[in-house]
């Protein structure tokens, strides 16, 4: 994704192709030869992890539609029919629906370390912009995965997130009944929802390769947030980070097995095995639990409308995030305050979303109002006035002398790996 | 830097932006019939009037049918019920609006204007949350109507949202009585 390549072909086989097209030097540039900081931590593994699971959601998810069929009469019986008659049908689709899960729990943790470490700040707005839209596009495309099944909390839950769309005020009941293809959720809307979370995927494939030919372009960041200086602050991608974030997503797919293994059903909802019944809604409807920090803020505000727009506007938030933080210092390391206010929002967003589990009632209502003031105001306050506020502890010189100076390891064997 | 002469415009300038106005009225006209084929199709239409007899609902009885792929809630309410409904000031509901296609756009939500003309103990809603389109409870809430579990709306027993999120009264839809006892709804 950038010309870092020393390539230089070597056999008549390699020289014809790369004279005509350079894809060798190409790959060699962005996943070998790329220069990278060499202080990268674990939480920077969470993008080859990312990866990873998207390739096998994309692979599991195109088996399972060899034998899924998307009509209301027969979705659900065609579940019933992978998980019982299908060879190895349980073990693709758990692999699916815990997959997706396992996405979130990635993305999650690669947002966070995004914000801790100030990733999105000048040069790196567009790649955190492409990454929040690759959020939306994948709840997106989990939401309409969901539907697939056709049990109680697919279409309950499919009736009452289209219906967030009737909030708006005039095109909103026509808007509804477009994205229905009827008057309720019924045959036509699960035919275009199978449609599009088939289509989707490959849409995150294609801004994913775009999220990295834009911090490939830039450079990663990293934990001390400063540039690197000299060759002695970078090594090669291939062999020190293709091996870490190979390590990482083993481990990774440790937990990932558990749950496929030991516990497929913890993440989803018994009511799911129940086939859709438009004339009976199930007593207690939670979104899945990646949505439920949005619910939560969905459900603080007592307007239709204004719930709406604040659950819209949480994400919405995020794209002018670059903006937001007035701070020149990139990483929460150098920044005493910041990484105390980090913290609390990362509470507030657990606390959020144990919220959207809770009835909408009481005392769990105040809370979330608390917590969703809080979360808009870290965004729109206090990263802004942090920025002023707050003096930043002294940045190291470079990357090396980060290194050398915490890890107290011989100094040779990490000052330069690359010449071992 | 900018040319600052302003020359008339050629016959060439003309062409290039008539052909690019036409080029983006051929675009918009294709993307219409991609767009406007997701929209409820003939066979959705097609079911959009039922026929319902409604004499054999007792006083107290309420009986649930389908239109359009969702519930409507015919309830031949007990006297108790009515008198409840209009006892309550319009100035305390929260949607003053009586939702009712049957009448004026602008009419008021008073018991009269919900029930069913001239046999008021009977109402027909649609049995919709206006909130987020979930399904209410019958005989439950604060307001002894209806209540939806999903985010907590109340309905009192004339349909009319008292608490929760939910916006509006539930809504009445379009019905005439095609004999005396056969209701056509839609």
């Amino acid at each position: 994704m950038a010309g870092h390549s020393n390539y230089v072909p070597q056999s008549a086989a390699a020289k014809w192709l790369e004279s005509r097209l350079p894809v060798i030097g190409l790959v060699r540039g962005s996943f070998v030869d790329f220069p990278t900081p060499k202080n990268l931590n674990y939480w920077w593994t969470f993008g080859g992890i990312l990866f990873f699971v998207l390739i096998a959601q994309i692979v599991t998810g195109i088996v399972l539609v060899m034998h899924y069929t998307p009509n209301t009469a027969m979705a659900f019986a065609s579940v019933e029919h992978i998980m019982r008659d299908v060879n190895f049908g349980w073990l693709l689709r758990y692999l699916h629906a815990n997959g997706a899960s396992m996405f979130f729990i990635a993305v999650f943790i690669h947002m966070f370390r995004g914000m801790y470490y100030g990733s999105y700040k000048a040069p790196r707005e567009i790649s955190w912009i492409l990454g929040v839209v690759i959020f939306l596009i994948m709840m997106a495309t989990a939401f309409m995965g969901y539907v697939l099944p056709w049990g109680q909390m697919s279409f309950w839950g499919a009736t009452v997130i289209t219906n967030l769309f009737s909030a708006l005020p005039l095109v909103g009941e026509p808007i509804v009944n477009w994205l229905w293809g009827g008057f309720a959720v019924d045959n036509p809307t699960l035919n275009r929802f199978f449609s599009l979370h088939y289509l989707l995927p490959f849409m995150i494939f294609g801004v994913v390769l775009l999220h990295v030919w834009a911090f490939h372009t830039t450079g990663n960041n990293n934990p001390t947030g400063i540039n690197p200086k000299t060759k002695q602050d970078t090594i090669p991608f291939h062999p020190y980070y293709t091996i870490k974030d190979l390590f990482a997503i083993v481990v990774f797919m440790i937990l990932f097995a558990y749950f496929v293994f030991y516990i497929p059903n913890f993440l989803g909802h018994a009511d799911n095995y129940i086939e859709a019944d438009p004339l009976v809604t199930p007593t207690h409807i939670v979104p899945e639990w990646y949505f439920l920090p949005f619910y939560a803020i969905l459900r603080a505000v007592p307007d239709k409308l204004g719930g709406v727009i604040l659950m819209f506007g949480s994400i919405a938030v995020m794209f002018i995030l670059p903006w937001l933080d007035t701070s020149k210092v990139r990483s929460g390391t150098y920044r005493p305050l910041f990484k105390q206010f980090f913290w609390i929002f990362a509470a507030v967003c657990v606390g959020l979303g144990y919220l959207g589990a809770m009835p909408a009632e009481g005392g769990y209502v105040i809370a979330a109002r608390i917590l969703t003031a809080y979360y808009f105001a870290h965004f729109l306050i206090i990263l802004p006035l942090l920025g002023f506020l707050e003096k930043p502890k002294e940045l190291p010189a470079s990357i090396s002398e980060a290194v050398l100076s915490g890890g107290g390891k011989p100094a040779g064997a990490v000052a330069a790996p690359e010449t071992k | 830097m900018a040319q600052q002469d302003t020359v008339e415009p050629t016959r060439r300038d003309f062409l290039y932006i008539a052909t690019g106005a036409m080029g983006a009225v051929g675009t918009a006209a294709l993307a219409w019939p991609f767009i406007d084929q997701m929209n409820p199709d003939a066979s959705a239409l097609s079911l959009a009037s039922i026929e319902v007899d409604v004499s054999a609902i007792e006083e107290g009885q309420e009986i649930k049918v389908m239109w359009r792929g969702k519930p409507v809630f015919i309830r031949n309410r007990s006297a108790r019920e009515v008198e409840e409904a209009n006892a309550v000031a319009i100035s305390d509901l929260p949607d003053t609006n009586a939702r009712n296609a049957n009448l004026a756009a602008d009419a008021e939500a008073t018991d009269a204007n919900r029930g069913v003309e001239g046999r008021e103990a009977l109402i027909v809603m649609v049995g919709v949350c206006t909130h987020l389109g979930c399904i209410p409870l019958g005989q439950s809430g604060d307001f002894g109507g209806w209540f939806c579990p999903c985010h907590g709306s109340h309905y009192d027993t004339a349909g009319r949202i008292r608490k929760g999120p939910a916006p509006e009264n539930l809504l009445i839809p379009p019905f005439e009585f095609i004999s005396d006892n056969v209701i056509q709804i839609g």
